[in-house]
């Protein structure tokens, strides 16, 4: 079925479209020497020049229309989604929304978002089920908006019900971390079957500065936090979070909005072909998998789930690619 | 927090071994009799934090419960050092709450209905969810969804666990994903929310009951309180992120009592099917 909507045309082309080949990085160890820090990265990850969701919206997919509301509320202008093509394959867009301005962040909500704009989200990935079109989602926030009217709308419920709907939707999702994957409300856009992430994104649990604030009682110790909590590409890498990091242009993403784009674009393609041709039950068996074997811990028998080298569902995402298919 | 001595004498003829003051109505209540009454205040209801022990106690039949997954502990994904490494902090609160980490999971019976068991112990590092807590919370699923039994998993949680970073922020995934496979094969799920329900944990499992359970006055919320009014700057209003809050916002369906929660978790499970099956004649 998916296949109709999606890469069918890819398919037959054969198995010329290797994930490597796409300029991603999948081993922390072909990173440059002289990496930035982590606390450098988040910085780079927040820089208000970096392009955002709809900077990268315009310039990888086109005709994109942007589709409004949650039926239930409102707008929330800090989710932007709609329906876009991808060299000519119509797919279902969602992604954070910050601003390129002070004014523009005011009305963003500095890309986080109420209850109201996951609900717009869950709009969207049901939309995309139904006419089985698959999702992109950019995640790009420093978390959900934590003021009084976001608790009396439901944030936590929000942001859970679109984590339990994304890890069932019965088509093919990939997850691009743009900037800053701000913990439960970047996660409500974060469940997918590959998750990629620009290099100098980041994905934490909390901020910085919120886990120092707690752990360290003083927010000035943001910068060692950043280093504990492992937020950074590398990191992400290693401990499966981000399936693959996409380079950057040298200056980083915020000096070439043209070249970010195209980066993210030739990594898309060759996910989504690759993912229109699993059939949906094993789709979401692997995207089951994929989550469910995160963690670190000890069994009674004294053997331990030690981090993988490389995750097996990594291995997977390769193989069939190899092969020319699941 | 107002401080009434009931019979006019110095504290220190109350000490703590023996007596607890309530919080709320500053009454001494005597610690045997508190216990006796589910740590309950007689006189104004207020909810003392319950520990998982005594939880389950409350909830499954006398020596119905068999503990699963109990020797599962924390490893240390990332190193994490903040004032003290992240395995000195594990032990300490292993050897102050007796307990491997912040869940105890197994099989039990309420009210003779058989079902999958999950409680949280907020001693423990706060109830906060690592990986531990997620693999324990989502194989006690697991088990449910292949035994076909009903899910009950009581929550009392900080969050996740910074400790862990990202590892932990990917147990909201984690467990809602073995939620969700639950809710398409329609096994009930009820979740009961206590003092205190916040962040990651609320914001994945505990928000997604079938039937959503609170106890009076819970603390319940995605942001802590003091992020939310530094947000906007000024104070909260009273009662914000308790748990008749989140009732009059239409995100619980009731706020039970202590003292009522067992026969009411009774009255829902007796009152679900799984695949044409009454629970009460599964015995
Ligand atoms: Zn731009
Ligand atoms: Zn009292």
């Amino acid at each position: 079925m998916l296949d109709r909507i999606v890469g069918s045309r890819r398919a037959t082309e054969g198995n010329g479209h290797l994930a490597v080949e796409a300029g991603l990085i999948t081993d922390a160890t072909q990173l440059a020497a002289g990496r930035p820090t982590p606390w450098q990265t988040v910085q780079t990850a927040r820089n208000i020049a970096r392009p955002h969701a709809l900077d990268i919206i315009g310039r990888v997919f086109e005709h994109f229309q942007e589709l409004h509301g949650d039926r239930a509320f409102r707008d929330d202008p800090a989710i932007v989604g709609g329906i876009a093509e991808l060299e000519g394959r119509p797919v279902i867009v969602v992604g954070q929304q910050k601003g390129s301005s002070t004014e523009e962040n005011i009305v963003r909500n500095f890309g986080m978002p109420y209850p109201e704009g996951y609900r717009k989200a869950m709009r969207l990935y049901r939309l995309a089920q139904k006419f089985h079109l698959p999702v992109v989602t950019l995640v790009d926030t420093p978390g959900a908006y934590p003021g009084p009217e976001a608790e009396e709308r439901g944030q936590a419920e929000a942001i859970a019900s679109s984590i339990q709907l994304m890890t069932r939707l019965a088509v093919p999702i990939v997850v691009v971390v743009l900037g800053e994957g701000g913990s439960g409300g970047a996660l409500a856009l974060g469940v997918g079957d590959v998750v990629l992430a620009l290099e100098n994104a980041t994905y934490s649990v909390i901020s910085p500065e919120g886990c120092a604030a707690i752990l360290w009682r003083s927010a000035s110790e943001a910068e060692r936090a950043a280093v504990a909590m492992k937020l950074a590409g590398p990191d992400l890498l290693e401990t499966g979070v981000a399936d693959a990091l996409i380079r950057e242009p040298a200056g980083g993403a915020h000096t070439d909005h043209e070249a970010t784009a195209a980066a993210i674009k030739s990594a898309l393609i060759p996910q989504l072909d690759r993912l229109s041709r699993v059939p949906v039950a094993d789709l979401l068996s692997l995207r089951y998998e994929r989550f469910r074997s995160f963690g670190m811990f000890v069994e009674p028998d004294g053997s331990t789930a030690p981090m993988p080298a490389q995750p097996w569902w990594r291995r997977i995402l390769k193989n069939p690619l190899e092969k020319g298919g699941l | 927090m107002r401080l009434r001595n009931p019979f006019g004498r110095k504290t220190k003829e109350f000490p703590s071994h023996l007596w607890t003051q309530c919080p709320s109505c500053g009454e001494m209540l005597f610690n045997k009799q508190l216990e006796r009454n589910h740590r309950v205040c007689q006189k104004c209801g207020h909810h003392f934090k319950l520990g998982a022990l005594e939880r389950i106690e409350l909830l499954a039949d006398p020596k119905s419960f068999s503990e699963t997954d109990a020797a599962i502990v924390s490893s240390d994904p990332l190193g994490f050092v903040d004032s003290k490494p992240y395995p000195e902090r594990i032990a300490a609160a292993q050897a102050k709450s007796g307990h491997k980490d912040a869940v105890l999971t197994g099989d039990a019976q309420i009210s003779g209905v058989p079902v999958v068991l999950a409680v949280m112990d907020f001693e423990f590092m706060g109830g906060s969810m690592g990986s531990v807590v997620g693999e324990k919370l989502t194989r006690a699923a697991e088990r449910a969804y292949a035994d076909r039994k009903p899910l009950v998993i009581v929550s009392a949680s900080g969050g996740a666990r910074m400790q862990e970073g990202t590892i932990a922020l990917m147990q909201l995934a984690k467990t809602v994903a073995a939620i969700a496979r639950l809710d398409e094969a329609a096994i009930p799920f009820i979740s009961v929310l206590t003092d205190p329900t916040t962040g990651g944990v609320l914001a994945s499992f505990a928000s997604l009951g079938d039937i959503v359970l609170a106890e009076p006055g819970a603390l319940i919320g995605f942001s802590g309180a003091r992020v939310t009014s530094e947000t906007i700057g000024e104070k909260l209003p009273k009662g914000f992120q308790r748990s008749e809050f989140l009732l009059e916002h239409g995100f619980v369906d009731q706020v039970v009592p202590r003292t009522q929660l067992k026969e009411r978790i009774a009255f829902f499970l007796n009152s679900f099917r799984i695949a044409g099956q009454d629970l009460r004649w599964s015995l």
